[in-house]
């Protein structure tokens, strides 16, 4: 008896809200330290937003609180919230797993499952929250893979296992795996630092292709790549975070001078 | 290229069956919690059982005398038995820690070839041979030949079944020191014979000693192999060239008699083989937890690769 | 201070260390050796006697001048007892691996291995003891008796009159002995799965179980399979407790047809009969004879076992690779 869930009601409208995913006050650590001190960050709908920063600042812990998987951490602990759409992720009453889907993630080392073929990658996530119809599944792994630039290399076979494609290739069929959950937000947790120059530019191109219909936020150390891809940046320092502004003013005009410092390469 | 829209609808199409998945998470959890149950139920049963049979038949004359005569009141002891099992581990220890620590040693630093390959694989195939053939094997070669059972063929049988599992324990030890102590100690112009016995043994010392006791434990413990070599008996050791007794073996004999004081030494002789075994296995545990083990996972019997 | 010494004198000591290592280590390449021919010499006769039908044959005769053996009863007491042992054994083992790996709380962690390392040291002779005196009476009243009343009439396997020393009660005491084996090593490959594939899993919004549906058993599939042939391995040479529980039946009787009858294996009619074989005569020969088929089978177990577990690890080396 499968119990049917009332979608929760939203208005779509062509013109979205300004901010779609807000991170108020989180508070987050692991095994007793604190990784993330008190951050506040408002990302922007359909626009990319990079957070930078050198080793150990609480990027990628913060990335993490956004879709719930830091509490899967030993010893985890994190306050705030995390509104999407104005829904915090954290207090809506709806368990973990349903959080988890509304936000796709990629990781910095390509992570398909190496027992099954490109479809089957791409589907999974369909398959685990119930999708059945076929010919939608199809269309759906159709599209992720479009968006993703790899339509084109394995239409022809796509039953060829994940693991025959390369390192690029593996990780865009990643990022088609978590966009075929139909998310609103994709985090992306340094995606390019395993891969060589050639593949980092095709996921660069294709980051700017998504940001017409997705809101990204994107955890980089690469400062280059910070200017390529995003709009909006934030700096993190030992946790917190020192300063966030349009890419452009951060790299050019920094008003913070641990930033300016940063940015110039003078540590880090 | 998705749009908001198509996303919405396509959302659609999830079933949103959570409840179904979280109750299906929640059984699987309980039948595996299950499971674990019905591992520990057993081991619980057997301990308790050894121990309140067992304590009941304990007494110094239990653990010196020699057994009474089959059926009659006065079962008398297990004596034999146990200075036949010390003996026997003893005798087999010199045979096998010797060959198994050099044969360890030839697998972690002179057995990265094909001939090492080999080694290894049939030092792997010897540690998991059933131990009734090792037995039959003795039997073959030493007791017929010397045409009667002794202390000689259980030996033999047991340093064979001890022999793999000290080898491997002290190959996974022995390589687990980092090989810049090797490198550094070659620089220095030691020679290698020397580097080995004096510097990385010593490294290695703990897990070595754990692989050894647990192959110890191993052998106190095993029956099939005595059967065919040593024979038992109801008299102290009389010379290395005749019958024995051993703690297995006696509990065996003991458990198929008719007489309800047999079955109760058995249960007492139980109780002394499982302190024996299980206070070598747990002790051996705090040797490697105290010194944090440097990830040493030990393949014992149980845990046999 | 330790003395080390850096003579050159100490080359010659170098040479005969290493070639006394080597000989250590081919001391079990000749031990193998010796017990095939041992083996094959000591059995010889029978084999020349009744030949291939040694395998096959289902008599069981000693009697001077009327002698005549065939293994095939023991063959399948063996198979069957093991067979049986595996599918109650296996599951429960991949259970308590799941929860040894994933579920259990931090406390439970260490006790439990504990436990599961304590249930692998208990001696075989102890097991078969605990079970003939314990276990199997109430594995007669709780389980047997109930079996057959309910299905004796109508079912081959439930037939016989269940005094509890039987194929059933062996196979359980079986199982309960490989469940260590199995699940340790399976926990262990459990726990190389990387936790990159986990991760990637409950990004897409899946429970625990289904993680570990998703992510962890198909990676981890052949070296589970390699781990349950292992146990198969020492189910198939385990001896006190099976001798101890199995009944002892000997040639045609002793066909597993029932659950509840008394059988017998391989390694128990070796154990049950030693003590009165006669070595005029070709009893000794027939015993030797079953313990170069038992040796074959384990040994080819093991070779399946390793296999299998070498190409996990060579799939692993590969999928890391990318």
């Amino acid at each position: 008896m499968e119990t049917m869930e009332k979608l929760p009601t939203k208005i779509i409208t062509t013109e979205s809200p300004k901010y779609k995913l807000i991170a108020e006050n989180i508070v987050a650590s692991y095994d007793g330290v604190v990784a993330v001190k008190n951050v506040t960050m408002k990302f922007r709908d359909r626009a990319v937003t990079a957070l930078i920063g050198p080793s150990g600042c609480g990027k990628t812990t913060f990335l993490r609180c956004l879709n719930r998987m830091h509490e899967l951490t030993k010893n985890a602990k994190i306050e705030g919230r995390v509104l999407l759409d104005g829904e915090d992720l954290y207090t809506n009453k709806q368990d973990p797993i349903i959080n988890r889907r509304k936000i796709g993630m990629v990781f910095q080392k390509p992570n398909p499952f190496p027992t099954m073929s490109i479809y089957d990658n791409v589907a999974a996530g369909l398959k685990l929250n119930g999708l059945r119809n076929k010919s939608v599944i199809d269309d759906i792994v159709e599209g992720c893979l479009k968006m993703v630039y790899l339509w084109d290399e394995v239409k022809s076979d796509l039953k060829k296992p994940g693991m025959s494609l390369s390192g690029g290739q593996q990780q865009r069929l990643c990022i088609a795996r978590a966009l075929a959950i139909q998310p609103e937000v994709l985090l992306m947790d340094e995606p390019a630092s395993a891969l060589d120059p050639i593949a980092t530019q095709k996921i660069e191109e294709m980051i700017n292709e998504l940001k017409k219909e997705y809101t990204i936020i994107i955890v980089t150390h690469n400062m280059q790549q910070a200017t390529r891809v995003s709009d909006y940046t934030g700096f993190m320092y030992l946790g917190d975070l020192i300063e966030f502004g349009e890419t452009k003013q951060i790299f050019e005009n920094p008003r913070n001078e641990t930033t300016a410092r940063y940015v110039q390469g003078q540590f880090g | 290229m998705i749009t908001v829209e198509q996303r919405a609808e396509f959302r659609k199409h999830f079933r949103y069956n959570v409840g179904r998945r979280l109750v299906i998470d929640k059984i699987v959890k309980g039948v595996v919690f299950g499971c674990v149950i019905l591992a520990i139920v057993p081991l619980g049963s057997i301990l308790v059982e050894v121990i309140t049979n067992g304590s009941a038949a304990l007494s110094i004359e239990f653990l010196t005398q020699i057994p009474g005569a089959v059926g009659s009141a006065d079962a008398g002891g297990i004596g034999p038995a146990i200075q036949g099992t010390i003996v026997l581990i003893g005798m087999s220890s010199l045979i096998g820690v010797p060959v198994g620590v050099m044969g360890g040693i030839f697998l972690s630093e002179y057995g990265d070839n094909r001939y090492g390959r080999t080694v290894r694989f049939f030092n792997d195939v010897l540690a998991e041979f059933p131990t009734i053939v090792i037995g039959i094997f003795a039997f073959v070669m030493i007791v017929l030949t010397l045409g009667n059972f002794s202390v000689w063929a259980g030996t033999f049988a047991l340093s064979i079944i001890m022999l793999p599992i000290i080898t491997r324990t002290t190959e996974e030890s022995l390589k687990l020191v980092p090989i810049t102590y090797r490198e550094a100690a070659f620089a220095l112009g030691i020679k290698r014979w020397a580097v080995i016995t004096k510097i990385i043994l010593s490294q290695a010392k703990n897990g070595m000693v754990t692989g050894i006791l647990l192959a110890v434990a191993r052998i106190a413990g095993e029956t099939a192999p005595l059967i065919f070599t040593i024979l038992g008996s109801s008299q102290f050791m009389d010379g290395f060239n005749g019958p024995i007794d051993a703690l297995p073996l006696r509990i065996w004999r003991l458990s198929s008699l008719p007489y309800d004081n047999a079955v109760a030494q058995g249960w007492g002789a139980a109780l002394v083989l499982i302190l024996m075994v299980l206070s070598i296995n747990i002790g051996v545990r705090y040797i490697v937890l105290r010194k944090k083990g440097r990830g040493l996972k030990l393949r014992m019997r149980g845990g046999a690769l | 201070m330790m003395r080390i010494p850096l003579k050159s004198g100490s080359r010659f000591v170098d040479k005969f260390f290493k070639i006394g290592a080597a000989m250590a280590a081919t001391y079990v390449l000749a031990i193998i050796l010796l017990i095939v021919v041992n083996l094959i010499s000591g059995s010889a006769p029978v084999w020349q006697k009744e030949g291939l039908g040694f395998l096959t044959g289902s008599n069981w005769n000693s009697e001077e001048g009327r002698e005549s053996y065939g293994a095939a009863p023991y063959i399948l007491g063996t198979f069957v007892t093991a067979g049986i042992a595996m599918a109650i054994g296996v599951p429960i083992s991949i259970g308590i691996a799941m929860f040894l790996s994933e579920l259990a709380p931090k406390i439970m962690r260490t006790p439990l291995s504990l436990i599961i390392e304590l249930l692998a040291a208990v001696p075989s002779v102890i097991y078969g003891l605990w079970g003939l005196f314990v276990f199997r009476l109430y594995l007669k009243d709780w389980v047997e008796t109930p079996l057959h009343n309910m299905f004796g009439d109508n079912s081959v396997i439930f037939a016989g009159a269940p005094f509890g020393l039987d194929i059933f009660t062996a196979s359980v005491v079986l199982a309960i002995m490989i469940i260590p084996t199995i699940s340790t090593i399976s926990r262990e490959i459990m726990l190389a799965v990387p936790n990159s594939q986990r991760e990637a899993a409950y990004m897409l919004g899946a429970t625990k179980w289904e993680v570990f549906r998703l992510a962890v058993i198909p990676y981890s599939k052949s070296g589970l399979i390699g781990a349950a042939i292992l146990g198969l391995g020492r189910a198939v040479g385990e001896t006190m407790a099976v001798t101890m529980l199995i009944g002892n039946s000997t040639g045609a009787a002793a066909f597993p047809t029932s659950l509840f009858q008394p059988g017998q294996t391989m390694s128990s009619i070796m154990a049950n009969e030693f003590a009165e074989a006669s070595q005029a005569g070709l009893h000794m020969s027939a015993l030797i004879g079953i313990g170069l088929i038992l040796f074959v089978v384990a040994f080819g177990i093991n070779i399946v076992a390793h296999l299998l577990v070498a190409r996990v690890i060579k799939s692993h080396e590969g999928a890391v690779q990318a």
